[in-house]
C-alpha cells in the first residue's frame, strides 16, 4: 500500500497555490473584497505551519522532553484567543487557561495511563492539539453563554437570589443552557461522523497509507477523547465563569445589574 | 427627600401604634448610577411595626433603593441598618431570608405554581392572595401579570419573612384583586412583619400606610 507520506514536496506547496489564485480571483471578479484576507490567511498558513513543522521534527527527534514545553504554549495561545472571544467576562484568560488545561491533562491523562496511545512526543502533541482546540471552543462557547444568558435573564436570577438562593442555584439554568451549547456541537459532530466529512486523523492517516480499518480505531479514540475534553472544558469553564460574574456576596456583578 | 409620619390619628393603629425601632435605618446613602447618582445623601428611617410606604415620580431611586434592603446592590456611600447592625455584617443569605424583596417585573419559575410556592401550604396560600385552588399545577411561567404579580407576592410569603419589600405589587391587578392584596398587606403588618410598598400613588399610600418616605 503506497500513502502519501513524503510525496508532497514544496514544489507541490506551490502549486497548489494555484487553487488560492482562484479564490482571489473569484473575489476580485465578484467584489466580495476578501483578496487582502486571502494573501493573509495564505502566507500565515505556510508560515504558521512551517515554523510549527520545524519545532515537531525538533521535539520527534530525540527532544521529546518538550513535549510538556510545547502543549504549556498551545494551551497559553488557546487560553489567549479565548479569553478574547469572552472579553465579557472578567478575567476570562485565566478561566480559559484553567479550564483547557484540565481538560488536556484529563483527557491526556486517561489515554496515556490506560495505555491507549504510547507517552510519545509524535501521539502526545497532535491529540493535545486536537484536545485544545476542541476545548477552546467549548469553553469560549460556555463562557459567553453564561454571560449572555444571565445578561437577559437578570430578573429571574435577581428573584432567585432575592428568595436567598445562593449565586450558583441562581445562575443554573443559565448554566444548564451554556453547557449545552457548549458540548452540543461536538455531540452532533460525533452523531454524523463519516457520513459526510471524514475527520482529520483519519484522512490523514488513510493520505498517508495506513490501513482505512487502523485509521478509523485511532479516529474512534480521537473522537471519544475530543468528547471527554469538550465535557471537562465546558464544566470547568462553567463553575469559573459563575465566580466571575457574581460577587462573594451573591450579586450580580455591577455590568450585570443594571 | 426624608421620612415623615402621617397625621396623628389617620393611620390604620391610629392611637394605639406602640413607640418600637426602626427595623432598617438609612444613613447619608449614595448611589450611582450611569449619568451621576441615582440617591445622593438620603436617609430614612423604616419602622419595624405597621406598614411603610415609599412614594415617588419614576425615576426618583425607588427601587434602587429596595435593592439596598436585600443587598442585591451596596451603596457607594452610607450605610443600611437592619435592627440597629449593618447589613453587610449579616450573612447575606440570611439577610435575604428575613427580608423577602418581591420586584416591580415578577418573575415566575418554570414549574408549577405550587412548585415555586414550595410545595407546602399551596391552598392557603393561594387564597391569601386571591388566586383559586386549582390553578396551583399551572405552570408558572405561563400567567398573565396579575397572575404572577399574585404568585410572586405569595412565594414571598411563603418563606415567612420578618421584613417584606413589595415593589408595586398592585400594578397589574383589577381593583378586586387589589382591595384583597391591600387588605392581606395590612393583616401581615398586624401579625408583626414589617412591610415595605412602593407606590406611585401618594395620595393611596397615604391612605394605606402607617408612614410614608417620599422620594424626589
Amino acid at each position: 500500500m503506497t500513502g502519501l507520506s513524503g510525496a508532497v514536496g514544496f514544489a507541490e506547496v506551490a502549486l497548489s497555490m494555484v487553487l488560492v489564485a482562484v479564490a482571489v480571483v473569484i473575489s476580485r471578479v465578484r467584489g466580495v473584497g476578501l483578496e487582502g484576507d486571502m494573501t493573509v490567511a495564505l502566507v500565515r498558513s505556510f508560515a504558521q505551519l512551517l515554523a510549527v513543522g520545524y519545532v515537531l521534527e525538533f521535539v520527534f527527534d530525540g527532544h521529546g522532553g518538550l513535549t510538556f514545553a510545547a502543549l504549556a504554549v498551545m494551551v497559553g495561545t488557546a487560553a489567549w484567543t479565548t479569553g478574547r472571544r469572552a472579553k465579557s467576562v472578567p478575567g476570562a484568560r485565566g478561566v480559559a487557561a484553567v479550564a483547557i488545561a484540565v481538560a488536556a491533562a484529563a483527557t491526556l491523562g486517561v489515554v496515556l495511563a490506560l495505555g491507549i496511545v504510547p507517552a510519545e512526543a509524535r501521539a502526545v502533541i497532535p491529540l493535545g492539539s486536537m484536545v485544545l482546540s476542541n476545548a477552546m471552543v467549548a469553553a469560549s462557547l460556555v463562557m459567553t453563554g453564561m454571560h449572555d444568558r444571565l445578561a437577559t435573564s437578570r430578573r429571574e436570577v435577581e428573584a432567585r437570589l432575592s428568595l436567598a438562593c445562593t449565586a450558583r442555584e441562581a445562575a443554573l439554568p443559565a448554566m444548564r443552557e451554556s453547557l449545552r451549547a457548549g458540548m452540543l456541537p461536538i455531540v452532533e459532530n460525533t452523531k454524523v461522523v463519516g457520513l459526510v466529512a471524514f475527520p482529520g486523523a483519519m484522512t490523514g492517516m488513510i493520505l498517508a497509507g495506513a490501513p482505512p480499518l487502523d485509521a478509523i480505531r485511532l479516529q474512534l479514540v480521537v473522537m471519544y477523547l475530543l468528547l471527554g475534553g469538550n465535557a471537562f472544558a465546558a464544566l470547568v469553564a462553567g463553575e469559573l465563569t459563575v465566580r466571575r460574574l457574581f460577587t462573594a456576596e451573591h450579586q450580580l456583578i455591577r455590568p450585570l445589574r443594571r | 427627600m426624608g421620612s415623615r409620619n402621617l397625621r396623628p390619628g389617620m393611620g390604620r393603629f391610629d392611637a394605639m401604634m406602640p413607640v418600637v425601632g426602626d427595623r432598617f435605618e438609612l444613613r447619608d446613602i449614595r448611589v450611582d448610577g450611569d449619568d451621576g447618582p441615582i440617591l445622593d445623601g438620603f436617609s430614612a428611617r423604616i419602622p419595624a411595626v405597621g406598614l411603610t410606604a415609599i412614594v415617588g415620580e419614576s425615576g426618583t431611586g425607588k427601587t434602587t433603593l429596595l435593592r439596598l434592603l436585600n443587598r442585591l446592590d451596596d451603596p457607594d456611600a452610607g450605610v443600611v441598618l437592619l435592627d440597629g447592625r449593618d447589613v453587610r455584617d449579616y450573612d447575606v443569605l440570611e439577610l435575604r431570608r428575613r427580608v423577602q424583596v418581591v420586584s416591580q417585573t415578577p418573575v415566575g419559575f418554570p414549574g408549577t405554581i405550587a412548585r415555586n410556592l414550595g410545595d407546602a401550604h399551596v391552598t392557603a396560600l393561594l387564597a391569601r392572595v386571591g388566586l383559586d385552588a386549582d390553578m396551583a399545577e399551572r405552570e408558572a411561567d405561563r400567567l398573565s401579570l396579575g397572575e404572577t404579580q399574585r404568585v410572586t407576592l405569595a412565594r414571598a410569603i411563603a418563606r415567612e419573612p420578618e421584613v417584606l419589600v413589595l415593589d408595586e405589587p398592585t400594578s397589574a391587578l383589577d381593583v378586586r384583586a387589589k382591595a384583597r392584596i391591600e387588605c392581606l398587606l395590612g393583616e401581615l403588618a398586624d401579625d408583626g412583619m414589617t412591610v415595605v410598598l412602593v407606590s406611585h400613588d401618594p395620595r393611596h399610600a397615604e391612605q394605606l400606610a402607617d408612614h410614608v418616605i417620599e422620594l424626589g
